[in-house]
């Protein structure tokens, strides 16, 4: 009976994990945000309001609950990260971009980003934002490792640099391609190098984009912020309720035998 | 303050049958004493469903069913509204976590024969609220509008049109439009919120009332009411109050502190409660590569895909449909299947441990492969499974009757 039972919760907890491992191509980088880094998340709202803002909306993101989640206190918000004269503090962060110019510049509107990171994953996210390189075939002179065709420009360039696809080796996975079994590494036309560098150190960069994905995993659950600090209380009290019940349950049956 | 109390009692009771209730349903109610860990299930999946009751009713007032709205209202839920975000969890965990409590206190019974005579109403009744909760969850689905929901509809509601002759027109009824739209998710809308809950509290208040006439069944499979003292009262019987209560208080406990950190930590689930592709706003003319019911259909949708070839004339799509329903009808029949003159698996014989051992696994592979994009070789093991599920049932009459089963004890037993 106790074999049954534990052969069930092994199963039971074995499947959804071994249903998440199957499927999903393997990113370049990944990335775990981490919502407590309140400085991380100011500077990845600056960069979002400095190079992302004036195309990309975050049409669910109130200033105002930014400036509290982030403890960025409302006045400075106001002056230095709301640029347009039409938005207030208890705005979204709409851009100033029309859907229409947005589509007729780039062929597609720039999307919402409100929900980017649930919706595509952190990994993606971050990967994307580093997956930039030079591709003189295109419209845009740039092209994407991770979303190939993709119709934005490089903002970021001046900070990165210019990146160009060449191939070679790495030890980091690659979707795809076999691990070679004598070197332990993977050989793929999909790696960047860096060719002019830009205003920030490689390592510089990646820092940013971290913060800047970090932002954008806030974003898309500010509410995250809430639970972990709920999570705690609200578990010591069921704990604590357990703990009582228990006690009780030990006593009543004790009478019966 | 006690005597005005009792008097109250007292004026109460010539009223309305209370005290009566509490002494048949609680206090005088005699449970088996060796109830063990698979019984905790019942009392959880009530504890989920009035979760799901309080936490929908709060969601509504907050929620815009129209095709518009819906998405964003979710959204506002989840950032405007006090607390919406924990209510939301509470609510999409809660759709999950009453599933997982169903199967496995469906599972106990078929652990211990607990659908078998006097018990058929019971188990009738269960399966039936079993069926009215897949109902609701489709539904339910819907509400967000994600890619994922839009889309899941859209292939569930494409099923009926797989029906010969009315089908085109049966599809059509149900989506009030030729597509999934927003006529659409305002019928399922009042399905969800009004319709198909008061359906669900009336089977439950069925299930249990049957329960209570004929008594729980234990892991012995014996009738503890053949064993009474001279009052009447079974010997191997105690009170489901106070014993049964404190004890399910301890699983009530315990599943809460899961249910907690899952809200808490995990409330995408890895993306089996909520899945990625509805974290954008419904898209008809956008479909998704992968399109998927959300995991406690997946046996049964994997059932479906297995269906690949078509037979006297009628299409395979169609006979997936056949194979899918009578998966669900045979559970209905389950009492009349089981010829064997024992009820526990404990004293069952070799045979209907094995037959229940690939039940499982096959519904649980089913899960699985129903989750995954089909290929041939999912396909084949889907159709082995589907094989094995139907075995279960199908040749219940014969293994139970081949078998030599253990001898029975008279009272019960505590492990």
């Amino acid at each position: 009976m106790r074999r049954l039972l534990l052969t069930w919760i092994v199963v039971l907890l074995a499947w959804p994990l071994s249903a998440m491992a199957a499927g999903e191509a393997v990113l370049a980088h990944a990335m775990r945000p981490d919502v407590t880094d309140q400085a991380s998340l100011q500077r990845g709202m600056q960069l979002f309001v400095n190079r992302c803002a004036s195309c990309h909306s975050l049409e669910y993101q109130r200033f105002s609950r930014a400036a509290q989640d982030l403890g960025i206190p409302p006045d400075l918000m106001q002056a230095h990260l709301i640029f347009s004269p039409e938005l207030t503090l208890d705005d979204t962060l709409k851009s100033t971009l029309a859907a229409e110019d947005g589509e007729r510049w780039f062929g597609v509107a720039p999307p919402d980003l409100s929900l980017t990171a649930r919706l595509r994953g952190t990994d993606w996210l971050y990967s994307f934002l580093l997956g930039f390189y030079r591709d003189p075939s295109g419209p845009l002179g740039v092209d994407n490792v991770v979303y190939p065709g993709v119709a934005m420009p490089n903002v970021l360039e001046p900070l990165q640099g210019v990146q160009a696809r060449v191939c070679g080796t790495t030890t980091a996975p690659v979707s795809g391609v076999p691990r070679d079994s004598v070197t332990g590494r993977y050989r793929s036309c999909d790696l960047l190098e860096l060719d002019q560098p830009g205003e920030m150190t490689p390592a510089e960069f990646e820092a940013a984009m971290f913060d800047l994905t970090n932002f954008l995993a806030y974003v898309a659950e500010p509410s995250r912020v809430q639970a972990r600090a709920l999570a705690p209380k609200v578990l010591a009290f069921i704990f604590l309720f357990g703990v009582i019940v228990y006690l009780l349950k030990r006593d009543y049956w004790k009478a019966l035998r | 303050m006690r005597a005005p109390l009792q008097g109250f009692l007292r004026w109460l009771d010539a009223r309305l049958p209370l005290t009566r209730m509490i002494r048949q349903h609680l206090t005088h109610y005699y449970v088996p004493k060796n109830l063990n860990f698979w019984y905790v299930f019942g009392v959880l999946a009530l504890v989920v469903l009035a979760n799901q009751l309080v936490t929908g009713l709060w969601l509504t007032m907050s929620y815009t069913p129209t095709a518009e709205g819906a998405f964003a209202s979710i959204e506002y839920i989840m950032r405007d509204v006090e607390y919406g975000w924990l209510i939301r969890y509470m609510h999409s965990t809660g759709a999950s976590a009453l599933f997982l409590v169903v199967y496995l206190h469906m599972f106990r019974s078929l652990l211990y024969g607990s659908y078998r005579a006097p018990r058929e109403l019971v188990w009738i009744f269960g399966m039936a609220l079993y069926l009215v909760l897949m109902a609701e969850a489709f539904m339910g689905y819907l509400l967000p509008w994600g890619q994922l929901s839009y889309w899941g509809a859209q292939v569930i509601t494409s099923l009926f049109s797989a029906i010969p002759v009315i089908g085109a027109d049966l599809a059509q009824w149900v989506r009030g439009d030729y597509l999934v739209s927003g006529v659409t998710l305002n019928r399922f809308f009042a399905l969800h919120v009004i319709g198909l809950p008061i359906v669900i509290v009336a089977l439950v208040m069925l299930h249990l009332v049957a329960l209570h006439e004929v008594g729980s069944n234990n892991p012995d499979g014996i009738e503890i009411r053949s064993h009474t003292d001279e009052k009447g009262r079974p010997l191997d019987g105690i009170p489901f109050h106070p014993y049964y209560t404190v004890k399910d208080l301890v699983g009530v406990a315990i599943f809460l502190f899961v249910f907690a950190a899952v809200i808490f930590y995990f409330p995408e689930g890895g993306g089996h409660l909520l899945e990625r592709p509805n974290f954008e706003p419904a898209n008809p003319l956008v479909m998704p590569e992968h399109i998927a019911p959300v995991w406690y259909f997946t046996p049964f949708y994997a059932i479906l895909r297995a269906i690949t070839f078509g037979f006297l004339g009628l299409e395979a799509k169609f006979l997936g449909l056949v194979f899918m329903a009578t998966a669900i009808a045979l559970m209905f029949v389950l009492p009349w299947l089981d010829r064997s003159p024992v009820k526990s698996m404990r004293y069952k014989g070799w045979l209907s441990r094995l037959f229940l051992a690939l039940f499982c696994l096959s519904f649980l592979a089913l899960g699985v492969l129903g989750a995954l994009p089909p290929t041939p070789l999912r396909t084949l093991a889907a159709q082995g499974c589907t094989v094995l599920y139907f075995a279960y049932f199908l040749l219940m009459p014969f293994y139970t009757r081949l078998e030599r089963p253990k001898p029975v004890p008279n009272r019960v037993t505590i492990r």
